[in-house]
C-alpha cells in the first residue's frame, strides 16, 4: 500500500480575506477510509472541493498517486464525489444517472451494461433502474449517488456529508454499510463530516479541522484517548475541563495543582513543560464513577445532583460539588435518574483518566 | 364569512369584465354584417374573414412580423439565457449595475427608444426596414426574457452541474446534457413570450419599418379607411385567439416542474 497516495502539500485557499484552508499538509494512504471532521466553516468541505477540482488552491499543490493534479479540472481527475444533497440528475432515470459518467471512458456497450448492473447490485438498487430521483427515498438517492460515482472506478471517492440528510436509524445502517463497502472494494475514501461519532466509528484515520487548520490527525482511538489540544478534546465526545497549574516534572509524569482540589501527579503525554503554568485537565464523563457511598479512588468528592438526563443505555448526571465551581458531568450505566432520591452522591476520578492539555 | 365571499366574487367579476369586455367586442363585431362597430348587431357573416384572407399585403405583413418575431425571440432569449445564468449562479462585482442596465429598456418609454434607434440608424447611413426593427425588438424583448429565465434558473441546484463535471463532462457537455434539458421549459416560455411581444409591438415598428410593414403597422394603415375596418376586426380577433394561446402555453411551460415534482419535466434531448 502506498502511504502517500494523496499528498496535500502546503495547501491554502483564501476567499477574499477569509482563509478557508490555511497552509495544510498531510498525506492519505491508499485504500484508507479517511475522514475530515470539524464544525461548519472549519474548511473541511473546501479541502474536499480542492481535491475534487471544484476549487483551485491559492497556494500549495496536490499529488494523487504520484502525479500533480493541482491544476486539473474536475473532469480530468481520477476522483469522484458523492454530494451532500446527492445531486441526482432529475431529468434522467437511475440507470441513465449511473451511466452518465461512462460516456467518456471509451467502453463498449456490453461493458457499460455490465458495469452498471454490477454497481447497482453492489449498492443494492437492482430493480430501480427506471425510477426517477423524485420517486426515491433519501437512502435510495444516496445509493444512486454512490453507484454513479463508483461506476467510474475512481482512485479516490470523495464524500461530502453524505449521511447528513438521513434519519438516525438509516444513518447508522448506512455507516456500517459504507464501511463494509469500502473494505470490499478497497478504494480510498475521503469522507467529510461534522458528526464526530460518525467520523470515529467509520474511519481508519481522522483529521480534526478548525479554522482552516488540522488540529489533530490520528486514529479514532488516539483522538478520543489522547487529544492533543482543548479543541479536539472538546469536539470529540464530551468532557469536563478543570483548571490547573503545573509544578515539577517527574519523568513521564508531572505534578499539577488542580484548582480547588490540590496537587496530583499526572501522566504528561504531551510533554508539557514545568513552566507552562496554566494547563487544563480533561476528564471524560464515563471515566468517572458516581455512587451513593465514598470510594477509595484517587479523587472522591461529595456532590449534589442538579439535573439528570436519561439516555436509555446510560444516564448523565450533572453534579455540583463544594470544591469545584463548575457543574461536573458524569455518566453511568448502573445508576439512573431514579437512583438518587435525595440527590446526594459521590463522584470519583482516577488520575489515569485525566488528560493534561495546554491552555491555548 | 358568506358576505365577504360575495363581495370578493363581485369584485373579481367586475375586474375581469373591465379587462375583457372591450376585447370581446372585437370578435363579436368581426362576425357582424356591417361596416360600423355599433349595436344592434345586424346579422352573422364570415365575409370579413374571407376578405382578410384575400389581402396579399396582409400576407406580406404577417410574414414580416413572423420573421422579425422569430429572430428577435431567438436572439433575445440566447442573450438573456447567458445573462440569467450569470446572475443566478455567480456573485460578481457590478452585478446590480449590470442587472439594471439590462432591465432599463423595459422602463424607458418605447417612443424614446424608437427615436434613439432611428437617429443612430440613419446617422450611420443605413436604410430603414425590418433589420432595425428586429434590433429594436431584441433590445426590447431581452429584459422580458431575462425575467422569465431568472425565475427558472434561480433555485436551480448548481451541484448538478458540478456532478456532471465530476463525472467527466467538460463545460459544454455539462451544458448540453444537464443544464439545457433542465432549463428548457423556461427557454421555450421565453421564446414564446418574446415572440408575442415582438409580434404585437407597434411603436418601434412605426419609426423603423420604412416601407416593409409589420402586422401592427399594416393594421394601423388600414384603420384610416372606414370601409376596411371590418377585416381588421377579423384579423384582430384571430390575433387575440393566437396570442392568448401562446401566452397560456408559455405560462404553463414556465411553471412546469417548478413544484414538488420538479424532476420529471426536464425535457429529454439526448438518449
Amino acid at each position: 500500500m502506498n502511504d502517500s497516495f494523496i499528498q496535500i502539500n502546503g495547501i491554502s485557499k483564501h476567499f477574499g480575506n477569509v482563509k478557508a484552508v490555511d497552509d495544510v499538509s498531510f498525506q492519505i494512504k491508499e485504500g484508507e477510509f479517511f475522514s475530515l471532521l470539524g464544525p461548519s466553516g472549519c474548511g473541511k468541505t473546501t479541502l474536499l472541493r480542492l481535491l475534487a477540482g471544484f476549487e483551485y488552491p491559492t497556494s500549495g499543490n496536490l499529488l494523487l498517486d504520484g502525479s500533480d493534479i493541482t491544476a486539473l479540472p474536475p473532469d480530468k481527475r481520477p476522483t469522484n464525489m458523492v454530494f451532500q444533497n446527492y445531486a441526482i440528475f432529475p431529468h434522467i432515470n437511475v440507470e441513465k444517472n449511473v451511466q452518465f459518467g461512462l460516456r467518456k471512458l471509451g467502453l463498449t456497450n456490453d461493458e457499460i451494461i455490465k458495469r452498471v448492473k454490477d454497481v447497482l447490485s453492489l449498492v443494492k438498487l437492482e430493480g430501480y433502474e427506471e425510477r426517477y430521483s423524485s420517486q426515491l427515498s433519501g437512502g435510495q438517492r444516496q445509493r444512486v449517488a454512490l453507484a454513479r460515482a463508483l461506476v467510474r472506478q475512481p482512485k479516490v471517492l470523495l464524500l461530502d456529508e453524505p449521511l447528513g440528510a438521513l434519519d438516525k436509524k438509516l444513518r447508522d445502517e448506512m455507516q456500517l454499510e459504507l464501511r463494509t463497502l469500502q473494505k470490499e472494494i478497497g478504494i480510498t475514501f475521503v469522507f467529510v463530516t461534522h458528526d464526530q461519532q460518525e467520523a470515529i466509528s467509520m474511519s481508519d484515520r481522522v483529521a480534526v479541522m478548525s479554522e482552516g487548520k488540522i488540529q489533530q490527525m490520528s486514529s479514532p482511538n488516539e483522538l478520543y484517548k489522547n487529544p492533543q489540544n482543548i479543541f479536539v478534546s472538546d469536539f470529540i465526545g464530551e468532557t469536563n475541563f478543570l483548571r490547573a497549574k503545573t509544578a515539577s516534572k517527574d519523568g513521564e509524569y508531572i505534578n499539577v495543582n488542580i484548582e480547588d482540589l490540590g496537587s496530583f501527579k499526572i501522566k504528561n503525554n504531551l510533554n508539557i513543560s514545568e513552566n507552562a503554568s496554566d494547563v487544563i485537565c480533561s476528564v471524560r464523563p464515563e471515566t468517572m464513577m458516581i455512587d451513593r457511598e465514598k470510594s477509595d479512588w484517587d479523587i472522591c468528592l461529595e456532590g449534589k445532583i442538579r439535573q439528570t438526563s436519561y439516555l436509555g443505555e446510560m444516564t448523565k448526571f450533572y453534579v455540583e460539588t463544594k470544591e469545584i465551581e463548575k457543574i461536573i458531568t458524569v455518566s453511568s450505566q448502573y445508576f439512573d435518574n431514579q437512583s438518587f432520591q435525595d440527590g446526594k452522591c459521590f463522584i470519583s476520578i482516577n488520575l489515569n483518566d485525566i488528560s493534561l492539555l495546554n491552555k491555548k | 364569512m358568506e358576505q365577504k365571499n360575495n363581495t370578493l366574487l363581485i369584485y373579481t367579476l367586475l375586474y375581469f369584465a373591465f379587462l375583457y369586455i372591450p376585447v370581446l367586442f372585437l370578435p363579436i363585431f368581426s362576425f357582424n354584417d356591417a361596416n360600423y362597430m355599433s349595436f344592434p348587431l345586424s346579422g352573422f357573416t364570415t365575409e370579413h374573414y374571407e376578405e382578410m384572407w384575400a389581402k396579399t399585403n396582409l400576407h406580406k405583413a404577417l410574414w414580416a412580423s413572423i420573421k422579425v418575431g422569430v429572430v428577435a425571440s431567438v436572439v433575445s432569449t440566447t442573450i438573456a439565457l447567458f445573462a440569467a445564468k450569470a446572475f443566478a449562479r455567480y456573485k460578481f462585482r457590478g452585478q446590480n449595475i449590470s442587472y439594471g442596465a439590462i432591465m432599463i429598456p423595459f422602463l424607458i418609454p418605447e417612443i424614446i427608444l424608437a427615436v434613439a434607434i432611428l437617429v443612430i440608424w440613419l446617422s450611420l447611413g443605413f436604410k430603414l426596414g425590418l433589420v432595425p426593427v428586429t434590433l429594436g425588438h431584441i433590445l426590447f424583448c431581452t429584459p422580458f426574457a431575462m425575467l422569465i429565465l431568472i425565475a427558472r434558473i434561480e433555485g436551480f441546484d448548481f451541484s448538478l452541474e458540478e456532478a456532471s463535471r465530476d463525472l467527466g463532462e467538460n463545460a459544454w457537455g455539462t451544458f448540453y446534457r444537464v443544464s439545457l434539458p433542465l432549463y428548457l421549459p423556461g427557454i421555450i416560455a421565453s421564446l414564446l413570450l418574446s415572440f408575442i411581444i415582438s409580434f404585437d409591438e407597434f411603436v418601434l415598428a412605426f419609426f423603423l419599418t420604412g416601407s416593409d410593414a409589420t402586422l401592427p403597422m399594416y393594421m394601423w394603415a388600414q384603420m384610416r379607411f372606414i370601409q376596411k375596418l371590418p377585416h381588421v376586426l377579423a384579423l384582430g380577433a384571430v390575433i387575440i385567439v393566437f396570442t392568448t394561446f401562446i401566452v397560456l402555453l408559455a405560462f404553463w411551460l414556465r411553471n412546469l416542474g417548478q413544484g414538488k415534482e420538479k424532476a420529471e419535466f426536464g425535457i429529454k434531448i439526448h438518449e
